[in-house]
């Protein structure tokens, strides 16, 4: 038995016989040519069979993966027209009088290694495309097909690399999970490994020449190891793995497009809760309503200055416009306490959470504020946007943020901008704000209670302090208590309310939350089809 | 010359795809096209070296039209840069 790790590009389990993937190393031998026109020739009509190819190859990555995915070999098929790539080309054969194939083999390595040493990731990841490419062409050019595709049973294939074509050309059916030895998380191969929901690890450290096809092995894509002859246990708790993994698979589909409703007919709304434009993928695959809390910091952090209101205004775009009808709720910036940001100096506080941060920041700062409403408002035409605002504790404050978005709306109205009236409500996470409730209610279009910050301030604990693990109760009374009034609250005034917490994502509250008249549970999107169930069992 | 500069407003910046769309649309004028990031320059016609620059998002470049059709090419990559990038 033998494990190594990797680094795993979709999260699953695989057990099956292993089939090693050796590619015949396309070695090129530098062989001279009388006839440099002909070699030309040659490579024009080389060109021309790998764009069919090409094509044919995005037929079927349409077909099979969308066309997001399929588009590399619209790129590919670029690629090959690329002018300064073939002028390369040609000028070798003529000015060294070499084969066409050599030719093609040493510019592909030259415009590869271009890629390979530019200093961001993803130009980077593209040196494997041009070597896709120039291998492509020069199978072509000497009419061999260099992989061998060919097994019967379903496997793990196990590879040195795997280009984008290799990836798509292979039967699915019978793809049990990729290991590969090189490889990144932005490779095409990892994209389509995720589209065709494939386990796959890369970046294994194996030596293929121990590693035999017909080897059984084991992939575990959540422990990111892949095991060579696996014992007994091994295969005993992969195959449990697999079976949960099949059972919340059957889950997913036989809940997928279901109502959250409760036997008694009680419609609970369950969206996702995200921190990125990258996690609404997630929110779709797993069939959220809508987007209950999108937490605007992502926009913030991990950069030196504030991102302009162009920039925030594609991100937001980007997801109304993904998520179409449903509704998307967009918290305005929570910087501050445990995010800190640089470039807003903020200052080292004594005790931070109950410090200068969120919407305290904002009314404080208003350009700040004014940047991020600004290009929400402009947002709203794309899709169905709430704007929601946290860590109020006063009515003096959501006055302050209406009048401030009245300035934003009269601005952009007169620079005939266009925008929405979108519906605008708040979170609740301080015991002040359950308590003037009844007020706010008034003031608003929904509650959003953020329950991690309600339970610290209400039971004046420390969540960083593991010291207070004990102490720290979610299932408090006082905090079911507070929960209850604010749903009160809202529902005097006709207004709805949710929770954003990870209290939302308890199964064992469901049936109180459901009971108390929550309107909404904004959980993360893993937890949407188990809560659907659960409310769909309930009485 | 005709020229403008652009910000960048794409997560990935200037990447596989869009690039290979700039190229189509660059093709379409009889003017060339240049696209200048830094000291670095690619005709816009040319995928890999268009790709080569390394543009990311966040980053300023300046694209410069110069031919015949000058006027329509301006107003045709100044819009595909507006809408695609």
């Amino acid at each position: 038995m033998v494990k190594f790790l990797g680094k795993s590009v979709y999260k699953g389990i695989a057990i099956g016989p292993v089939h090693v993937l050796k590619k015949e190393e396309q070695k090129v031998k530098r062989n001279k040519t009388e006839d440099p026109e002909k070699e030309i020739e040659k490579v024009g009509q080389a060109v021309l069979q790998a764009q069919q190819q090409l094509q044919k190859l995005y037929d079927k990555a349409l077909k099979e993966v969308g066309e997001t995915s399929a588009a590399i070999f619209e790129v590919h098929q670029m690629m090959l027209e690329d002018e300064d790539y073939l002028d390369a080309i040609h000028n070798m054969i003529r000015t060294e009088l070499v084969g066409a194939e050599y030719a093609v083999a040493v510019t592909g390595d030259n415009f590869s290694q271009m890629f390979a040493g530019m200093d961001d990731d993803y130009m980077r990841a593209r040196a494997a495309d041009v070597k896709d490419i120039s291998n492509r062409l020069i199978q072509c050019l000497s009419g061999q097909d260099g992989s061998d595709f060919a097994f019967e049973e379903p496997s793990i294939i196990v590879a040195d690399d795997l280009s984008p074509s290799e990836t798509v050309q292979m039967d699915k059916e019978k793809i049990l999970a990729f290991v590969t030895v090189h490889g990144s998380a932005n490779s095409h191969t990892s994209i389509l490994a995720r589209m065709m929901n494939i386990p796959a690890l890369i970046g294994v450290p194996l030596d293929l020449s121990q590693i035999r096809s017909g080897m059984k092995a084991v992939v575990d894509g959540m422990q990111g190891e892949v095991v060579f002859e696996p014992d007994e246990g091994v295969c005993e708790e992969a195959a449990n793995k697999l079976a949960k993994e099949k059972e919340k698979l059957h889950l997913l589909q036989e809940l997928k497009g279901k109502e959250n409703v409760t036997l008694g007919g009680k419609h609970v709304h369950v969206y996702a809760n995200i921190g990125g434009v990258g996690d609404v993928g997630y929110v779709l695959e797993n069939d959220a309503g809508g987007i209950g809390l999108f937490r605007s910091e992502f926009l913030y952090l991990g950069r030196e200055d504030f991102p302009t209101e162009e920039e925030q205004l594609q991100a937001y775009r980007q997801v109304l416009q993904t998520m179409g009808e449903k509704k998307v709720i967009i918290r305005t910036l929570d910087i501050g306490a445990d995010k800190q940001v640089d470039y807003f100096h903020l200052g080292k506080e004594e005790n931070p959470a109950l410090g200068y941060r969120a919407i305290r920041i904002c009314l404080k700062q208003p350009d700040i504020f004014k940047t991020q409403l600004r290009a929400l408002f402009r947002a709203t035409v794309y899709g169905n946007l709430s704007i929601m605002y946290p860590m109020i504790t006063s009515t003096e404050e959501v006055a302050r943020i209406f009048e401030i978005v009245e300035e934003v709306k009269t601005e952009l109205a007169k620079a005939q901008i266009p925008f929405k009236d979108p519906e605008q409500g708040i979170m609740i996470e301080t015991p002040a704000a359950v308590m003037i409730g009844d007020e706010l209610a008034q003031m608003v279009d929904f509650f959003s209670i953020g329950t991690n910050d309600l339970t610290q301030y209400t039971l004046a604990i420390d969540r960083q302090n593991e010291k207070l693990d004990d102490f720290y109760n979610p299932h408090h009374k006082a905090i079911l208590k507070m929960i209850q009034m604010v749903v009160d609250s809202a529902h005097k005034y006709g207004k709805w309310a949710g929770i954003c917490g990870e209290l939302g994502g308890d199964l064992e509250l469901t049936e109180e939350f459901v009971k108390m008249g929550v309107d909404e549970l904004s959980v993360s999107p893993s937890l949407i089809l188990p809560l659907r169930k659960r409310i769909r069992e309930l009485s | 010359m005709q020229k403008f500069s652009y910000v960048i407003k794409d997560e990935v910046g200037i990447h596989a795809r869009p690039a290979g769309l700039l190229v189509k649309e660059a093709k379409k004028y009889e003017s060339t096209i240049q696209i200048v990031k830094d000291s670095k320059s690619a005709v816009a016609t040319k995928l890999m070296a268009v790709m080569g620059l390394g543009v990311k998002c966040g980053d300023t470049v300046e694209v410069e039209v110069e031919g015949p059709d000058e006027a329509a090419a301006f107003e045709g990559i100044k819009a595909f840069f507006e809408s695609n990038l």
